[in-house]
């Protein structure tokens, strides 16, 4: 018999706040967390833009073996995580006493690979890339020092699929909930924000080179929209059966009501119209839900031509001209990429707590298509019970995901 | 180099880098019981030595290291 999955705490570490209480104003305010920075041009970039985030200092609240193997990302996410835990009210002692799993979405971790490569081709000698390299290097290396360092002995792994990556870890972890697999499961994604990581998208001509007006460069679904802006940080959900969240006196966030996916087997970085479509489709239906049953769609719209176009007519060919409410939060936090799909239900799941939809900033103009959608472009007050996630990634990979706020 | 040479830079990176308290640290403190070294510890001790001491470590050669005097021993040796 299917369990009943629901969302027992998170935590937030992104451009728009260290933390859910800054990310909520943030969110409210509809502030941008874009800036420039220099140290892109000076790497021959074409656009300097990029989401701004100071990376913590773990010295105090970590052992240097459990620091040594932490990349930037997971630095983020480490962060995250100690929130999410603490708000769904487990501690060390209930981690060492039951099963918990992680899965997490992160696709690169390019500072270290470049760092040790450089170092072997200067010094030709792998000793001296010392112990820490290897677990900061490998794609995995979220899952697996999160797993060490809060005692995880449930299912393990990374999901990497691309900007859909920690949706999907999302939806995996529901599923393994919901038919009884685990109990409790860490979720999240994690996206290092560092120049380097981003130069071979940066090569693509991706980016918005809106350079005077920084806060105004992502302006996802406008008519003038001129390309994305990377940004990063971590977010972490933890995903428990209901039973086990109430049987712990812990607060429901929301309830995970469906899981849609699919791959465009199309274009490596071109999306279509069909495979997004057929995602949110497949959520209505796992929700047992009709799209009128959507209080509000927060969309991936990342603020590229094609993309957001493609999806802008995939949610028209779902919603019709219901009128749904959207927005795209990439507006104010940049493109967050592996973290995008996890934080992005964090931000659907505060909206849905304090009772308004957070605007689709810069969003002035529609174009043909966006001018058919009910795009949300200042703060609005309303009640929601239900919201909606989209996540897209190269590939064609796929996902949404429902959440509903918890009732008995 | 002077043995209270190396042994001061030794004790300088087991206290800064390694995060050991002062004073566990003594000639015939065990790497592993009293330090609380691990086996990936001995990679960034040998990655410390050959950047302060100058001279490439054998991994067998560590094996026989048990107490800090037997590290500061190695050292003087090689270096």
């Amino acid at each position: 018999m299917d369990r009943r999955v629901v969302i027992s705490g998170v935590g937030i570490y992104s451009v728009l706040g260290k933390n859910l209480e800054e990310v909520t104003n943030s969110l409210y305010k509809g502030t941008s967390g874009i800036g420039l920075d220099q140290a892109r041009q000076e790497l021959g970039f074409r656009s300097m833009l990029t989401g701004k985030l100071e990376r913590p200092n773990l010295k105090k609240l970590l052992s240097r073996r459990q620091r040594i193997g932490i990349p930037e990302q997971g630095e983020y996410a480490y962060m995250a995580t100690v929130e999410a835990f603490e708000n769904a009210k487990i501690d060390m002692d209930f981690l060492e006493k039951n099963e918990v799993g992680i899965l997490y979405g992160n696709d690169s971790s390019s500072i270290p690979v470049i760092e040790s490569i450089d170092r072997v081709r200067e010094t030709k000698d792998t000793t001296l890339l010392g112990s820490g390299s290897i677990f900061q290097s490998m794609n995995s290396t979220i899952s697996m020092n999160l797993s060490v360092i809060f005692k995880l002995r449930g299912i393990n792994f990374t999901v990497s699929g691309a900007c859909a990556s920690s949706s999907h870890a999302v939806g995996m972890a529901y599923f393994l909930i919901k038919h009884g697999y685990q109990d409790i499961v860490l979720c999240g994604g994690g996206q290092e924000i560092n120049p380097e990581s981003m130069g071979s998208f940066d090569g693509l001509s991706a980016f918005s080179v809106r350079h005077d007006q920084p806060e105004a460069a992502s302006r996802p679904f406008d008519k003038n929209r001129d390309g994305l802006i990377p940004s990063g940080g971590g977010a972490s959900l933890v995903v428990e059966t209901l039973e086990s969240a109430l049987q712990r006196g812990a607060d429901i966030v929301a309830e995970i009501k469906g899981y849609g996916f699919s791959s465009n087997g199309d274009h490596i970085s071109v999306p279509n119209q069909e495979g997004p479509t057929i995602s949110l489709e497949r959520c209505l239906q796992d929700a047992n839900m009709a799209a009128r049953d959507i209080d509000y769609v927060n969309a991936h719209a990342t603020s590229t031509p094609v993309g957001d176009t493609m999806e802008a007519r995939a949610l028209h060919t779902v919603f019709g001209d219901g009128n749904t409410p959207i927005s795209s939060t990439k507006s104010m936090t940049g493109h967050e990429m592996w973290m995008g799909g996890a934080s992005e239900l964090i931000y659907s799941s505060i909206m849905m707590d304090k009772s308004f939809i957070a605007p689709n900033i810069n969003f002035e103009s529609p174009d043909e298509d966006s001018a058919k959608l009910n795009i949300i472009s200042k703060t609005t007050e309303k009640e929601l019970d239900t919201v909606l996630s989209n996540s897209f990634g190269f590939g064609g990979t796929n996902s949404t995901i429902i959440l509903a706020k918890y009732k008995k | 180099m002077e043995r209270t040479e190396i042994k001061k830079i030794v004790d300088e990176f087991l206290i800064d880098e390694f995060e050991i308290e002062q004073d566990v640290i003594a000639d015939d403190a065990h790497l592993i019981d009293d330090l609380g070294l691990e086996s990936l510890d001995f990679v960034d001790i040998v990655v410390i030595i050959e950047k302060e001491f100058g001279f490439k470590v054998q991994r067998e050669e560590m094996k026989d290291i048990r107490v800090l005097a037997d590290l500061y021993e190695y050292i003087e040796k090689n270096a």
